[in-house]
């Protein structure tokens, strides 16, 4: 093992190291910065096409194509398609499904980290092993038992109308809830073993309970570990589309990554709308990419590290 | 009593040292009766409940698929633990549930079309990951590694596609590929009537297009994985490479890259199973249908559960297939990880 959890989480914050040799150009230097800027370029460019498309009017872009000098840009796409397709909803059901999973996955899996890294329960490893390996499965390999499972369990009314686990959001917190604990049990369990023994010997010393040294002692100091995962758990579950496609048929229940297809039906003859509800969707996840980059990569990194 | 050990574990630690080695000799037995009969409950309950969770909705499942792929369950009535042989049905009536040993697994093969191209598809998903998709990240992850000016804001965009959803990635890619008015026909000036490229309908070419959106998020995702493990390489390996003369060609295969073996390791492991789990572009681009050219057996095992007859055996047996194939890199990885706990 290369490198150790903590190394991960400060190297992913810390700034490029400034070489030596950077002040004078090589021709190696130059061919890499052309590269560099060639290759970032042609990467924004899906996204930022797919912007000015969605920003000029269906007449226009029918008329001139969308590689074409924009006569006009408007945003009365991103408001047709906020509007007729009650773009709010299905933010609302997003919310309503991405907060309580994070909650809850970051607080099951600290509790079964903290049970597996610092008390010496037995079969750790192999507990480990299994929330690890269950994370790893596609989820194409569990659907098909899961969809007659979710259709065999009976929720109350106030849960779901229709009384059962499928088609209902309170489901589809439970698959992402029990499918990312097997990465986030990994991750912390790491994380608490760099936390130093003596610690938990001394509380055990001044009569510390289990829970005080679990909740009290051992979570403030997981932090950083818990703060990179509420980001990266915040950005997977909020992207999730299989869970919602194949454990949600009514489509008002669906959050919004899942109900972009939905709206592809709706406006299928305006690709513009598209484009704008689209971009609009994304918002959320544009919102960590420049406020909490450095989190979730800091939450990969972790993730990468042990092993 | 509690409230005496909350402050700070800085404190905590300093006294931990005092103890010293009496507490340390009896460390292991000492845990195992420190805990009260409350703490033993917490314990069961902080272990228990997420393990009960992993059992019941993933590991359930799992074994269940492969018990269920040797039925010829419809999901419709229970399923019977007797041989289909013992049961006459009548043509037009759904077969009950019973046992149907390998039929699944033999009708998959042999008579299900969208089977061997869907190996196939994943296969080549799987090759264009490891040998275009995995060296670009590697390449970005060096260069902004030597800290040319600028790296930031290239690893920020490069990185961006790894946030996008891949329903997202799959609608903003249809303006690129639009036949009559995006972006590559018309450049390429390919956009009349007569001679447009059909670039996500075309059974020839969908794949190869749907796989340009799949390597431009999975570069930047392998891109930040290579950059943690290069920024961990001790900087005196490379400085001693330096001074016995090694080019920076030779340092980096001959110096760097085994040190990142288990970076490595993790990135193989990735790669394999995202080109498993690979669902979420095909789906969004065909539009919920299955389209020719897309066969995939993520999409099989879902057509047989979302169509109207449900084939839940047959699902099951596919999902089978997947399972057996990402037993390999699930265990490569845990070989990785958990070799030194279980010595």
């Amino acid at each position: 093992m290369a490198v150790t959890v903590t190394d991960a989480m400060t190297d992913a914050r810390a700034v490029p190291r400034t070489r030596p040799n950077r002040r004078r150009p090589s021709v190696g230097r130059i061919s890499a910065h052309v590269f560099m800027i060639g290759v970032t370029i042609l990467w924004v460019v899906p996204i930022l096409f797919a912007l000015y498309v969605a920003l000029r009017p269906k007449e226009e872009t029918d008329r001139l194509g969308y590689v074409s000098i924009a006569h006009r840009l408007t945003l009365s796409n991103f408001s047709e398609a906020w509007t007729q397709s009650n773009m709010w909803h299905f933010f609302v059901n997003s919310v309503a499904i991405t907060v309580p999973a994070v909650v809850i996955t970051l607080a099951l899996a600290s509790g079964a980290a903290f049970a597996v890294s610092r008390i010496g329960v037995k079969f750790n490893v192999a507990m480990l092993i299994l929330f690890t390996a269950g994370n790893l499965l596609p989820q194409q390999v569990i659907i098909t038992p899961l969809y007659r499972i979710y259709l065999a369990i009976h929720v109350p009314h106030f849960l779901n109308s229709r009384g059962l686990l499928y088609d209902s959001q309170f489901g589809l917190i439970v698959i992402n809830v029990s499918f990312q604990l097997g990465f986030c049990v990994f991750v912390l369990s790491n994380y608490m073993k760099t936390i130093p023994r003596e610690m938990d010997e001394a509380a055990i010393v001044d009569g510390a309970s289990l829970w005080t040294r679990y909740w009290r002692l051992t979570m403030p100091l997981c932090r950083p570990a818990l703060a990179a995962l509420a980001t990266l758990l915040t950005t997977w579950i909020y992207n999730d589309f299989f869970w919602a496609i194949t454990l949600i048929s009514t489509g008002n229940k669906r959050p919004i990554t899942s109900a972009l297809q939905n709206l592809q039906g709706q406006f299928v003859t305006n690709q513009n709308v598209i484009g704008a509800a689209a971009l609009m969707a994304a918002i959320p996840t544009l919102v960590v990419f420049v406020l909490l980059q450095r989190q979730f990569i800091a939450g990969l990194a972790l993730g990468s590290s042990k092993g | 009593m509690t409230s005496a050990a909350t402050p700070a574990a800085g404190s905590g630690a300093g006294s931990g040292a005092k103890v010293g080695p009496a507490a340390t000799k009896s460390r292991r037995r000492r845990r195992v009766r420190i805990l009260t009969r409350r703490d033993r409950l917490v314990l069961a309950a902080l272990i228990g409940v997420p393990l009960l969770l992993d059992l019941a909705f993933v590991w359930f499942p799992a074994l269940a698929s492969v018990g269920l792929s040797f039925t010829s369950w419809t999901g419709v009535g229970p399923v019977h633990l007797k041989s289909c042989n013992a049961f006459h049905t009548l043509p037009g009536l759904p077969k009950p549930g019973c046992v149907y040993g390998v039929q699944n697994y033999h009708q998959a093969f042999t008579v299900y079309p969208a089977f061997w191209p869907a190996v196939r598809h994943n296969a080549i998903w799987l090759g264009v990951f490891i040998l275009v998709a995995t060296p670009l990240g590697m390449l970005f992850a060096v260069l902004i590694d030597r800290g040319l000016r600028g790296s930031r804001i290239y690893q920020s965009l490069l990185f961006l596609p790894v946030m996008l959803s891949l329903a997202l990635i799959g609608i903003i890619w249809e303006f690129v590929y639009a036949p009559d008015r995006g972006l590559i026909n018309t450049v390429i000036g390919r956009n009349q009537n007569s001679n447009q490229i059909d670039w996500l309908g075309n059974p020839h070419l969908n794949l190869w297009a749907i796989l340009v959106e799949a390597c431009w998020r999975q570069a930047g995702y392998v891109m930040v994985l290579y950059l943690a493990g290069l920024k961990a390489v001790d900087p005196s390996l490379r400085e001693a490479a330096t001074v016995d003369g090694a080019n920076a060609w030779q340092t980096f295969w001959r110096v760097v890259f085994p040190t990142l073996r288990p970076i490595n390791v993790v990135i193989l492991v990735v790669t394999v199973i995202e080109s498993l789990r690979a669902f979420d572009l095909v789906y969004i681009t065909s539009k919920g249908n299955p389209l020719r050219g897309l066969e995939l057996l993520s999409v099989s095992v879902t057509q047989s559960i979302v169509g109207e007859t449900q084939r839940i055996g047959f699902g099951s047996a596919l999902g089978v297939v997947l399972l057996v194939i990402s037993l390999v890199p699930i265990s490569m990885f845990l070989w990785q990880a958990f070799r030194r706990e279980e010595r």
